[in-house]
Order: C-alpha cells, then sequence, then structure tokens
C-alpha cells in the first residue's frame, strides 16, 4: 500500500476503488460478524465461491465478506448488491441457488426466504423488510458494503473524505466548533456534549496531548461498539484522527477490551494500512498534521471503562477509578490532557465533518440529536442491531424494529443502559428513548443495550442478575459499592427465596440511596438503578415474592413447584427418563406423578414432556 | 489564597488545599478513615462525603480528594450525608464486626443496630498501608490483590516479601490495629503478610533489636555511622553519650 503525498492521491485511490467496484456485475455480501460466523457464515462465504467457480461466474461476481449487517436474527445473512436480495439463515447447500437468484433473478428459496413473522409474508428485498425499514441508518449505512480488511471498500464510500477535508480545508477551531453545533453527545452513556468535551481538553495546558477510543464495551447483551471496530475500523479511526487535529492531539490509543479477539484484529489491520498509506504517522497527507495510534487491550474489568480507571489500566496500574477532579481533559494520560471517547461517538465525527453539522442534528429529539445505535436483545421478535433517531419512541423500537413479543407472549419492559440503567414497564414504552426521557423514568440511554423481558422474565431475578454482575465487576476500592451491592444482592436473595419482608424493600431503598449516592465512581454510582426501578416500577412483583410466596413469572425455584397433570399424562415415561434426581414414578402408560421433596426444578421434565402434562407454578 | 463557604462559614485557605482542609480550618469535624495527612489522598471510604455545589449544581464528593476552588459552596451536615455516612458505616461493621475502632466510629455515626452478617474481615481496606509503603518507604512491599469483596491487602502471590524490610508503617497507620508485628528471638513475623524478617543483633549487648533488611537500608540511604545503626537503641545513646563525654572534657 503506497504512501498517499497529498488530497490528490487519496482522490485517486478512492477513484480507483469505485471503479473496481463498478466492474463487478454482481456482489454478493456475506455478514461475517460473530452473530454469523457462529452459524456457519464462514462456510456459507466458501461455499458461494465455490458455486461461483462452477458457474464460472469469476469475472462478474464478487463474493465479499463484511462486518455484522445488524439482522442476527436471520444469522448467517446474505445479501446481494442491486436492489438488495436478502437472504436469511444461509447453509453452504443453498449456495447455488442463492448464486443464481443473485445473477439471473431466479426466486429466492423457500429455505433462505424470509417471511415476516406475524404474517408471513414472503419479502425478497433487505430495504423491504421492517426490521430495516424503519431504521435510520447512518453509521452503519455501508455494514453490507465493506469489508473491514479492504480500504477500498472504506474509500468507495467516500472514507477518509472528512479528514482531508479536515486537515485542508478547516482551521482546528473550525473542526471543534462543527462539532459543538452538531450538538453530538457522548454515545457511552452519559451523553457529555462531545464538542465541549474537547474544548476542555484543547483549552487545558500541556505539551503532549491524548485521545482515547474507549472501547471497553461491557454491559451484558450489548455489541454496538464491538460491531463497528469489527466491521469499519477506519470510520474509527477517521473520527480519531479528526478528533486529534481538533484538539491538538498527536497520539491516540484504541482501549479495546481483549475479550473482543476480532475487533483487535480488524483495528490492529486498520490502523497498519492506514499508516501506511500516509493516513496516519507523520504529516499526514501532506499536511503537516501529525498523529498515531497504539492499540491498548483491556484486561477484562467492566469498570475500565469508567475514564479514571482505564487510563490507569493504560498506564499499567490495576484499572481502579480515583475521584475527580482533575478531569482526564486536565490531568489524563501520563498526567497529560485527555480525551476520551466512546466508538460509537469516534464513528460519528467523519459523518458531521463530511456532511455537516446540520445534516447530523437535523433528526433527533431536544437536546439529543443524531441517531443511536441499540443492540436489540431478548424476548423479542427480530433481535441485532439497530440504528434509529435519538428520541424514538421505546414503542416503535420494541414494536416495529423488533417486531414485538414472541409468539404468545407479552413484552412486559425493558432495560435499557444495563447494569447501569433501569427498567422500564411497558405502560411507559412511549418514553423517547433520548438522555433526559430515559433519566426522568428512572433509567438512563446508556451505550445502547436495550434488553426486552416478557410475561417469563421475573423483575427480582432480573435486578438479582444484575447485582450478581455488579458484585463481581466491583473493584472494590470504595467501600459502598464493594460493601453495600453484595448486600443488596443478599436481600434480593432473600426475596427471592421467599423469606423477605417489607423491611427488606426499606433496607434494598436505604442501601442503594448510599451506593448511588456516595460511591466513587460511575460504576458504583449507578449499580442501584436496576433495583431501584424495578422496586419503582414492579412492586408488585415483589410483593408477590414478599407476601404470597409466589414468582408471577415462574422463575425464582424456591417459589416454584412442578407437578403432573394427571389428565393430560400418557405415561410415555419420556419425564422420568430426563429427570436427573429420578424423582419422577409411574407405570406405563399411567400418569406419573413428581415427588416434590427430591424434585429440585431443573425444569427438564418440562421440556422432555410432549403433552403437556408437566404444569410449573 | 481562595475563598469558600462551609456550613455557612466562609474560609480562606491555599490555593491546592483539599476541602477536608479548609473544615478543619473552620473545625469542623469531618469522619475520615482512609485519610492520612502524610499521605496522597485516596478518597475511598466515603465517609468523608460532602455537598459541593457550583454553579448551581450540586454533586457528592470525598472532601479528602476535593480541591478547593473560588466560589464553591460546601455543605458537611446534610440528612443524604448523614444517611450516606450511617449506611457506609454500618457497611464497615458488617465488614469488621471485632473492630472496636470502627464500632466505636459507627456509634458516632448513628448506627444503633447492624443488619448484615459479619464478614469477618478485620482489615478496613482504607489502603493507609499499602500507600505508607508505597510512598514513604519506597519498598512497594504490599497491595491490593483481587477485586470486589475478594480485594485484601497483600505481597506479591501472598507469600514471603523480598523486599519488606519490616519498619512497621503498615501497623503504624492501620486504623484497626490489624497488622500485627511480632518479635520472636532473632525473627520478626508479619503474620499477615506471610512475612518473617531476620532481626539484627546488637553489636554491644547482643539483643536483637531491628530487621537486617532496614539496617542494610539505612546504611545505604543515610549517613549514619554504621557503628552506631548495628547497636541497639539503649547501646546507641551509651555510645553517643559517650563521644558527647569525650568533646566536653
Amino acid at each position: 500500500m503506497s504512501r498517499l503525498a497529498g488530497v490528490t492521491d487519496l482522490d485517486a485511490r478512492r477513484k480507483q476503488a469505485l471503479e473496481a467496484h463498478e466492474a463487478a456485475a454482481t456482489v454478493i455480501a456475506v455478514c461475517d460478524g460473530p452473530g454469523c460466523n457462529a452459524a456457519g457464515s464462514a462456510k456459507v462465504a466458501a461455499a458461494l465461491r465455490r458455486a461461483v467457480a462452477d458457474a464460472g461466474l469469476e469475472g462478474s461476481v464478487q463474493i465479499k465478506t463484511t462486518g455484522c449487517h445488524g439482522f442476527c436474527q436471520c444469522a448467517p445473512v446474505v445479501v446481494a448488491y442491486g436492489d438488495g436480495l436478502f437472504f436469511r439463515g444461509a447453509t453452504p447447500d443453498q449456495a447455488p441457488a442463492i448464486v443464481e437468484a443473485a445473477v439471473n433473478g431466479q426466486p429466492i428459496p423457500e429455505s433462505v426466504l424470509y417471511r415476516h413473522p406475524a404474517t408471513n409474508e414472503p419479502i425478497a428485498l433487505e430495504r423491504d423488510i421492517p426490521f430495516y425499514a424503519h431504521q435510520e441508518r447512518r453509521l452503519l449505512k455501508h455494514a453490507s458494503h465493506i469489508d473491514p480488511l479492504q480500504v477500498a471498500d472504506y474509500l468507495a464510500v467516500d472514507g477518509y473524505a472528512a479528514l482531508a477535508r479536515a486537515l485542508t480545508e478547516m482551521t482546528p477551531e473550525a473542526v471543534l466548533e462543527e462539532v459543538k453545533q452538531s450538538a453530538l453527545r457522548g454515545r457511552g452513556g452519559a451523553g457529555f456534549p462531545t464538542g465541549m468535551k474537547w474544548e476542555l481538553c484543547r483549552r487545558a495546558e500541556g505539551d503532549q496531548k491524548y485521545v482515547i477510543c474507549n472501547a471497553d464495551e461491557g454491559d451484558p447483551g450489548a455489541f454496538m461498539d464491538r460491531a463497528l471496530l469489527e466491521g469499519n475500523p477506519h470510520s474509527v479511526i477517521e473520527g480519531m484522527a479528526i478528533g486529534g487535529y481538533a484538539i491538538g492531539a498527536s497520539r491516540g490509543i484504541m482501549y479495546i477490551r481483549a475479550e473482543y479477539p476480532l475487533a483487535v484484529r480488524n483495528a490492529a489491520l486498520a490502523i497498519e494500512v492506514a499508516r501506511e498509506m500516509g493516513l496516519l504517522g507523520e504529516d499526514i497527507l501532506g499536511t503537516g498534521f501529525s498523529f498515531d495510534l497504539d492499540i491498548v487491550t483491556g484486561a477484562g474489568a467492566f469498570v475500565c471503562g469508567e475514564e479514571t480507571a482505564l487510563i490507569a489500566s493504560i498506564e499499567g496500574f490495576a484499572g481502579e477509578p480515583r475521584p475527580r477532579p482533575p478531569f482526564p481533559a486536565q490531568r489524563g494520560l501520563f498526567g497529560k490532557p485527555t480525551n476520551i471517547n466512546n466508538v460509537e461517538t469516534w464513528a460519528n465525527i467523519p459523518l458531521i465533518i463530511r456532511h455537516g453539522a446540520a445534516w447530523f442534528s437535523e433528526i433527533g429529539y431536544e437536546r439529543s440529536r443524531g441517531t443511536k445505535i441499540f443492540s436489540l436483545v431478548g424476548e423479542v421478535q427480530n433481535t441485532g442491531l439497530v440504528e434509529v433517531p435519538v428520541g424514538m419512541t421505546l414503542n416503535e423500537i420494541v414494536f416495529e424494529v423488533g417486531g414485538g413479543p414472541k409468539p404468545g407472549r407479552t413484552i412486559k419492559a425493558v432495560q435499557t443502559g444495563g447494569p447501569s440503567g433501569g427498567c422500564i414497564p411497558a405502560s411507559l414504552f412511549d418514553v423517547r428513548v433520548d438522555y433526559e426521557s430515559l433519566a426522568q423514568v428512572g433509567s438512563i440511554m446508556g451505550s445502547g443495550g436495550l434488553i426486552v423481558m416478557d410475561d417469563r422474565t421475573c423483575i427480582v431475578d432480573v435486578a438479582r442478575y444484575y447485582l450478581r454482575f455488579l458484585k463481581s465487576e466491583s473493584c472494590g476500592k470504595c467501600t459502598p459499592c464493594r460493601e453495600g451491592v453484595p448486600r443488596m444482592l443478599e436481600v434480593l436473595d432473600r426475596i427471592a427465596s421467599g423469606e423477605g419482608s417489607d423491611a427488606d424493600i426499606d433496607l434494598l431503598g436505604q442501601l442503594g440511596r448510599t451506593v448511588k449516592g456516595a460511591s466513587l465512581c460511575g460504576l458504583g454510582q449507578t449499580a442501584a438503578n436496576p433495583v431501584l426501578s424495578s422496586i419503582r416500577h414492579f412492586r408488585h412483583e415483589f410483593d408477590a415474592h414478599i407476601h404470597e410466596k409466589r414468582c408471577p413469572a415462574a422463575v425464582c425455584t424456591a417459589l416454584i413447584t412442578f407437578h403432573i397433570d394427571a389428565e393430560k399424562c400418557t405415561g410415555c415415561t419420556a419425564c422420568a427418563r430426563a429427570c436427573p434426581q429420578q424423582c419422577i414414578t409411574g407405570e406405563r402408560k399411567q400418569p406419573h406423578v413428581i415427588d416434590p421433596e427430591r424434585c429440585i426444578k431443573c425444569g427438564a421434565c418440562l421440556d422432555a414432556c410432549r403433552f403437556d402434562a408437566v404444569v410449573k407454578e | 489564597m481562595i475563598r469558600i463557604e462551609i456550613d455557612g462559614n466562609a474560609v480562606e485557605v491555599a490555593e491546592g488545599s483539599t476541602v477536608l482542609e479548609a473544615a478543619r480550618k473552620l473545625g469542623i469535624d469531618i469522619p475520615t478513615l482512609c485519610h492520612h495527612a502524610g499521605l496522597t489522598p485516596y478518597g475511598a471510604c466515603r465517609l468523608c462525603v460532602v455537598e459541593v455545589e457550583q454553579r448551581g449544581r450540586k454533586r457528592i464528593e470525598s472532601s479528602c480528594t476535593r480541591p478547593v476552588e473560588p466560589d464553591m459552596v460546601v455543605r458537611t451536615d446534610t440528612d443524604d450525608l448523614r444517611e450516606y455516612r450511617r449506611t457506609t458505616a454500618e457497611l464497615l461493621v458488617a465488614q469488621c464486626p471485632d473492630s472496636k475502632p470502627i464500632r466505636e466510629l459507627a456509634e458516632r455515626l448513628g448506627v444503633q443496630n447492624v443488619r448484615f452478617e459479619g464478614r469477618g474481615m478485620e482489615c478496613i481496606l482504607c489502603g493507609l498501608c499499602t500507600r505508607a509503603c508505597q510512598q514513604k518507604i519506597g519498598t512497594p512491599a504490599i497491595s491490593f490483590i483481587h477485586r470486589g469483596v475478594d480485594r485484601k491487602v497483600a505481597t506479591p502471590f501472598e507469600i514471603q516479601s523480598d523486599v519488606c524490610i519490616g519498619c512497621g508503617a503498615c501497623a503504624r497507620v492501620c486504623p484497626t490495629g490489624c497488622i500485627a508485628i511480632e518479635d520472636m528471638g532473632n525473627k520478626r513475623v508479619l503474620r499477615v503478610f506471610n512475612t518473617e524478617l531476620e532481626l539484627q543483633a546488637c553489636s554491644e549487648c547482643g539483643a536483637y533489636f531491628a530487621p537486617q533488611r532496614m539496617i542494610d537500608r539505612l546504611k545505604t540511604e543515610t549517613e549514619v555511622t554504621e557503628g552506631l545503626l548495628t547497636r541497639c537503641p539503649a547501646c546507641r545513646r551509651q555510645a553517643i553519650g559517650a563521644v558527647l563525654r569525650q568533646a566536653m572534657r
């Protein structure tokens, strides 16, 4: 990869990339994000390449592997360019038929055809699928167009044009002003205005400044940042270089959690290529501006997403936070002024510089502008990555994009903001998903995890889950978080086992207030949110556990029993054979009985029964 | 000098001072556990939290770590703060139920009964010992290991320390007195840190009086005559006395 001496070289390289793309008559993109990869996308891609070769179409059909397209529910996902034919659950044996459909317009084989989950109507084109149709894709617009290992793919969609524009046509102050005008706010969750953050660092005195990309995404169920880094690492690199220019930083660090090996690899390869091309390093594009990037991998601690702990971790110390001030903008990495932004925040920067602040902020709600990527997971029809305008209502996200509940279920709540956020009951789904509105209902925007829960989810159990997570992730430095979170968990365990009392609710409130009010860092200060918000919105479920000794969702094992409905039992013995306790007895072809004394409530009998005779309540 | 307001009283303190220092100048009592004037602020015990109001925004911050800024309005005794301190103290008693200083402090902060089962620890993880060892003695012999409820202070790998000089600074600053140092024959034993050190025998009387490593360290870092360093305190006094008498004669 030869070095680009200036913007003319960059434009020439872009033209080359576009011409190469136009030469291929048909492009079939195979999503190779971890979800699709786990479902066999590598084998599908190999089979597609073989099918193309067998049909003698190597010259005109190109098979491209890309980062995550977002519709993980349909893994492995394959899309043919042009109209955007969509193939769900692709398998190697369907490869020839997929190539036929893409090239010759043959109908999509039934086994890989997407059907509307409610109406069963077939949908051939990606853009017509409700999951995609209701999104506003800006950051993910080119998810299916970019092979993360091919910089040409990024150049072909105007990659690095924003960096070139910033360096040649704008002063650092003008770049900063543009970002301020856009009203972009930190996508890591707290929503601090990005431009203002940059300005604080720019104004701070220091011979050396740093910019850092926080890719320590740790919320359970959240994978937006991972998908961006894996699928389009150059967009993050470009954003950071622009940030370095505006702030006056010549060095940048991507702090990526070690549990994301593909993100680490793709980012490292992209940095290497960008350096070879002269888009990183000394004298970028002949403008005299120098900026270089390194990757530091995290050592597996949720708290390292907190800015001061992240800095300590990069410096080689244990990942523990320290009180602020001084803020990183004043005294950050190695004591120098440092600006830390989340992956998605950085990825928005090239778009803002390329299209302008006005374009960016034309969508959104009140003080929250632009789009936000969410990972929509849990008990909903369409799971995956969704990018929507900030301020869309939860109803729209869950029911229109997400397709609503699974068959026969009802959705009861959504957890936003992961272990730092709160659960929002379905009765409040009119709430807009923006920083201020979510705070009003006791939750937070967070980094973008949206976990949907239905009537089979027990709120007490979910609160316990988050507290268990936080207990194991607390660094232990400050008393309220280290000691308070495990005590809250003890109280919840008591409630879940049917031994709770009304005093326990008060105790949770008191502990929660102190953990929230007195903890040192953001992890502790938000740790009580899942519990406090679930008590606020689902007090009746707590009361059922406490007063009626009943778990309405039939989840908390201490409060449920399994028995067999003699009317329905056919005596097939399937349950007795599945039972690990061997506590189900009965003659063949006669109703069986579960011995409640020995039953460990594992649910194996329920899964084994084909006649709905096993009852859990 | 910077002028701030604490609980309605104005006070002027030097730039770089902390809110805790400013409050103490006014005679306001803010409880602390992990604070020591000779060590860097740490902000971990959270007993010294105060409410800081600036530009209309109120934040709860640890006063021991918070540098003063002009026009700051600080409150040290609101209902919320009292609840935070009381609950935090209750949690500390539950962590270290047998610690008398912690129980007394909790009582002073209004804890009447402890609603949690004790964790049986003796150390409250305030980090005074690790800071004293690192910042004052310059030997990072001990530090925190593990995290969350498993956090504890230990030597690397919890085995005999290669660098501990047995000076006892850790025990000296410990607010709960949980670091016991025992001299047994020619050994100094720091049981909590699985560390044993050879004691030096006095070159005069033969009594064991200080760890060998500490004497070696003092030999390289001070200009005290070696003959004095190898004497026990009593013999050292005698030796110096003899020198002085000689000089005055």
